[in-house]
């Protein structure tokens, strides 16, 4: 078929062709999300295990959580599981309010504003102690 | 081996590939247990992540001092469970998905299952039998 018949006969997808679309990449984030927090909730329940073991395997284990870089990826983590979060809230709007789907979009944006107005004082608190110790001298 | 066959005009229709509700129940236990879980886990993050010193302030005493409450036994329980099969189920979606060879999404299915039993019997074991007077 030459590049014109296709063109010919293709389908007008105007509205909804997903592909592309922010939507799409909404919930790329929340498979990747996801998965992460899955595989963190593995170690972490490990982790945690210890604590049956004794009080010193288990301050072992926690005290690696508070080095600088560990410290980093649990601000990773908390923006990755209210991600997840708010894209589900999103996910069930457009599944159960009837003009869920029509706002799709905007529900992203809106979450994402919501996200960032979170993790701007979140990470604050999560790293002030660290960044101090590092750079603050005292 | 699967034969391969034209069915006759107007023979009954096969049957339907789904006899049960199966994936419609876990379709709602995502949108269920992910409500329960935004309090859950966000209300768990922000105790344990952000206020009062965030991770600096964990320890085994502090551990100690919050499974002494049935309250937060109760919840790090709910949380476990959810979470869990909540993630699994969300693990398994993503393995029908991607996984090609029947073999292959057979074996990552496999080891998917065993580390959630693992991960749940280990977890429930724990919060049931710690004991916060652990003489050391």
């Amino acid at each position: 078929m030459s590049a014109e018949a296709a063109e010919v006969s293709r389908p007008s997808r105007r509205g909804t062709l997903y592909r592309g679309d922010p939507g799409m990449w909404s919930w790329v984030a929340h498979r990747i999300t996801g998965v992460l927090t899955f595989f963190f909730l593995f170690a972490h329940v490990l982790d945690t295990a210890l604590v049956r073991v004794s009080p010193q395997a288990y301050n072992e284990i926690i005290e690696t959580y508070k080095t600088p870089l560990v410290n980093l990826m649990e601000v990773g983590l908390v923006g990755a599981v209210l991600y997840h979060a708010l894209n589900g809230v999103r996910v069930m709007l457009v599944d159960f309010w009837a003009k869920g789907p029509r706002y799709q979009r905007q529900m992203l944006w809106g979450i994402l504003v919501v996200w960032l107005l979170v993790m701007l004082p979140g990470a604050y608190f999560m790293l002030v102690r660290t960044v101090t110790e590092m750079f603050g001298g005292s | 081996m699967m034969t391969l066959a034209l069915d006759k005009p107007r023979s009954p229709r096969r049957p339907a590939a789904r006899r049960n509700n199966w994936e419609l129940a876990s379709w709602v236990f995502m949108r269920v247990s992910g409500v329960a879980l935004l309090v859950l886990v966000l209300g768990h993050l922000l105790i344990m992540n952000i206020l009062d010193g965030g991770v600096h302030r964990i320890n085994w005493g502090f551990v100690a001092g919050r499974w002494s409450s049935p309250f937060w036994q109760f919840w790090d329980l709910a949380m476990l469970w959810l979470a869990e099969i909540h993630g699994g189920n969300g693990l398994r979606t993503i393995i029908n998905d991607y996984a090609r060879k029947d073999a292959t999404r057979f074996w990552l299915k496999v080891v998917l299952y065993v580390s959630m039993v693992l991960i749940l019997a280990l977890g429930t074991f724990v919060i049931f039998t710690f004991d916060p007077n652990f003489d050391a």
